[in-house]
């Protein structure tokens, strides 16, 4: 552990700092030697007692992705909250102010519930925890918020010193508790109450929206608290590694957790723009055409000869025709919600996209995403009215891409590039490669997107070798990085 | 060499001289850019002040301020110099009957006489303090980005048949970005980083109050608190500080002290600009705001 008194020698700073450097390589920022150094620089302009602008000395040289910015936010806060001022809570007077930072905080309870009970006392009942937290989101009071927060954590997380969990277990014995459901409700309550006259739903929504914000706030302060109580506990190092997650372009499609997912999705709009801006780039690159010698020719009478003004042909820009076929199926639920997000983006971008969807079945849903403003309507419509089960509702990619020929091959033609999304995992039925070979014969390009790891490829039902032996690419594509490296090459 | 800010907290005030309200990372970057000698890449959504920033920063520092609007095809006669081909040409042809060599005319066609300076050359060559905004550098392509790495590192431009030019002043540079791309590494690893979001809800109104200072403290917190209800839902695009403050004119111009709901849904057109996103807004704060289906994620 480092001594708390850091900041004021040299070299255990410089330490700390290389350590931190090294945490945020390790959660897959990157952090290249000139920026390192930059940090170490900038750092020498900033008071090192204020902790915001050291956090900003080191997030504007560190942190150059604003996606990037959770992780290093997590980061920063293990490596450097042990002499935090939330420790002087507030401007109140501690007692104990250095109990926590010893190894067990569950050990102190007293010194804990001294420091926070600022009104209350040490032996407060959780009813007048419950009415002076309800009192303290009423007036949306910081200080006190904090302090509760501590005590909450202390009472109710019931934190053992050694046990090697995440700090999400104590959060949610420690919310379970406080209910702060029912406090928004009674708050809601409340405010409905005081008004003169009835509130409107305007009114109404603006109050919850500020209620809600101030919970937020209470429940970060409540992690915070944990974090720290565990850093204390375990190391800077070892806290750090188990807070460890994934980049939002690194986050597995088929394995996000729920938290994930929604990260995922908010990542998901600008993504898609950008892809989006990708893809229309990328048709109008180069827009000047080949030289014209006979335009350049003529034009160059004017300057008595002299080819001042080269003229240049008019491009003829490729109108690419798309079609994606996508599985839909419960395997690939997870990844399936995204590819329906990626048909959106590219319908928008491109007049000529055809979407198809299918299960064991095949139906085309281009028609679900024309003129519809809002993905989430177009999916739940995709979802409820396609009619992709033929018979069992297990993926069967060999019928499916049987019936696609029959009823869509003929419009295949020399233009068209056909994207594939799915793990190929076949339950075991005829794999009707054939039809991918005469797809890829008649189309510009065929690629194939999998969203499963390449080791499990061709493992048990899964037969994308075989249909991959027909395409012009198969893709492993299971997050965003790997999504925006196949945009690169597709054209 | 002499700085131009004592302290983080100096930058703050003196943006808040010119009306432009920092917050503690925007004082900082702009700080240690200054401190460092190093350019800010900014980034963010639309409308939440990129491109004032720097012009408030030219303002306060007295400096000219010298914008390149990037956009797609641009180039390096656009961007650094070019040659003024077409004079270089008449001066060829004055010298057809004279007896000057080839080298003279050489020479002299290739100086500074015949340079026609871009905003990136002009910004490094000049005497008086300059501030340079590269504006919307996520437009140009990425074999575009190339010509700035040279200015941004070293404060100089290498023209081939003039040699070297170096900055008479190191420059305070901003760049800004939407994020429609990922700009490269090597662009990045020379810049500060600032991203510059929504605003929170009080310096928002701490904003509506200054830029529309006959506004009452009531009406500016209103609307503020419906802004941020507003950028709570998933939109399409979100209201920006500037439509926020348009919003807040409006209202003044109509007379209303406080917002009732059919005034906010009838002027909602002004902080939103897709007709999709008025009408989830209008579904939104017209409906009961208890009937709210449980368990739906609100993003934050």
């Amino acid at each position: 552990m480092t001594p708390p008194d850091a900041p004021v020698v040299e070299s255990p700073m410089l330490e700390l700092l290389t350590g931190f450097i090294v945490e945020l390589r390790a959660a897959g920022l990157p952090v290249s030697l000139t920026e390192n150094l930059d940090a170490m620089q900038a750092i020498t302009h900033i008071p090192l007692e204020d902790r915001d602008a050291f956090k900003y000395a080191l997030a504007a040289t560190l942190v150059k992705n604003n996606s990037h910015w959770r992780a290093f936010e997590t980061v920063f806060e293990v490596y450097f909250s042990l002499r935090g001022k939330q420790y002087s809570l507030g401007g109140d007077v501690l007692d104990l102010p250095e109990a926590d930072d010893e190894d067990q905080a569950q050990a102190n309870p007293d010194a804990a519930g001294a420091g926070a009970g600022g009104g209350g006392g040490e032996a407060m009942s959780p009813e007048q925890m419950a009415e002076m937290l309800f009192q303290a989101l009423k007036q949306g009071d910081n200080a006190m918020m904090r302090a509760l927060a501590r005590q909450a954590v202390t009472r109710f997380a019931g934190m053992e010193p050694g046990r090697p969990v995440g700090g999400t277990y104590y959060l949610y014995r420690t919310l379970r508790n406080l209910d702060l459901d029912s406090v928004l409700q009674r708050l809601m309550d409340e405010s409905n109450d005081d008004a003169p006259e009835p509130m409107s739903p305007l009114e109404e929504r603006l109050e919850r929206d500020e209620f809600e914000n101030r919970i937020d706030k209470m429940k970060k302060e409540i992690e915070a608290e944990i974090r720290r109580r565990l850093v204390a506990d375990r190391g800077v190092e070892a806290m750090a590694k188990t807070l460890r997650k994934p980049l939002p372009e690194d986050v597995d499609f088929m394995h996000a957790s729920r938290e994930e997912l929604l990260g995922l999705r908010k990542a998901m709009y600008p993504l898609t723009r950008k892809l989006a801006v990708r893809l229309a780039r990328k048709r109008r690159h180069g827009r000047k055409g080949p030289l014209d010698f006979r335009a350049t020719v003529r034009k160059s009478l004017s300057y008595g000869g002299v080819p001042a003004d080269p003229q240049f042909r008019y491009p003829r820009p490729a109108k690419p025709e798309i079609f994606v076929i996508a599985d839909i199926s419960g395997s690939v639920a997870a990844f399936a919600r995204f590819t329906l997000q990626l048909v959106y983006a590219i319908s928008g971008q491109f007049s000529r996209v055809r979407s198809f969807v299918f299960i064991d079945g095949i139906d085309e849903v281009t028609r679900f995403f024309e003129g519809v403003e809002d993905i989430s309507e177009a999916i739940h419509r995709v979802n409820t009215e396609a009619d992709v089960v033929w018979v069992d509702g297990h993926s069967d990619y060999g019928h499916a891409f049987e019936v696609f020929w029959e009823k869509y091959g003929r419009e295949i033609g020399p233009k068209t590039t056909v994207i594939i999304l799915g793990d190929a995992r076949n339950n075991y039925h005829a794999s009707q490669s054939w039809v991918i070979s005469e797809i890829n014969k008649k189309s510009r390009h065929l690629y194939w997107l999998n969203p499963e790891p390449r080791a499990y490829w061709d493992t048990g039902d899964s037969i994308v070798g075989e249909y991959g032996a027909h395409c012009d690419g198969i893709y492993e594509c299971r997050n965003l990085r790997q999504l925006e490296k196949f945009v690169d090459i597709l054209e | 060499m002499d700085y131009r800010f004592d302290s983080p907290a100096s930058v703050t005030t003196r943006l808040r001289g010119v009306d432009y309200l920092s917050d503690e990372a925007i004082a900082g970057v702009v700080f240690l850019a200054d401190r460092l000698g190093k350019p800010i890449l900014v980034e963010g959504p639309a409308g939440t002040g990129k491109t004032q920033l720097a012009k408030s920063v030219a303002e306060i520092l007295g400096a000219r301020l010298i914008r390149l609007q990037c956009y797609e095809g641009l180039d390096e006669s656009k961007a650094l110099y070019e040659w003024n081909y077409k004079k270089q040409l008449l001066r060829i042809q004055a010298e057809r009957n004279n007896e000057s060599t080839w080298e003279d005319i050489e020479t002299d066609i290739f100086s500074d006489e015949f340079l026609l300076t871009r905003p990136l050359l002009e910004a490094i060559t000049s005497d008086e303090p300059v501030v340079l905004l590269i504006d919307e550098v996520d437009r140009v392509e990425v074999e575009t980005e190339a010509l700035l790495l040279e200015i941004l590192s070293d404060y100089q431009v290498s023209i081939p048949e003039l040699g070297t030019i170096e900055a008479k002043q190191i420059p305070m540079v901003f760049l800004t970005s939407n994020n429609t791309r990922e700009l490269s590494e090597a662009l990045k690893r020379r810049c500060l980083f600032l991203h510059i979001d929504y605003p929170d809800m009080e310096r928002e109104k701490e904003i509506v109050l200054t830029k529309v200072p006959e506004i009452t403290d009531n009406l500016a917190d209103q609307i503020t608190r419906i802004v941020r209800s507003i950028r709570q839902l998933e939109l399409k695009k979100s209201p920006s500080v500037s439509e926020t403050i348009d919003w807040a004119r409006t209202l003044l111009l109509l007379g209303v002290d406080t917002i009732t709901e059919a005034e906010a849904i009838e002027t909602l057109n002004i902080l939103l600009k897709y007709q999709s996103d008025i009408t989830r807004a209008t579904k939104e704060f017209s409906a009961d705001t208890n009937q709210r289906r449980p368990g739906v994620p609100r993003t934050s």
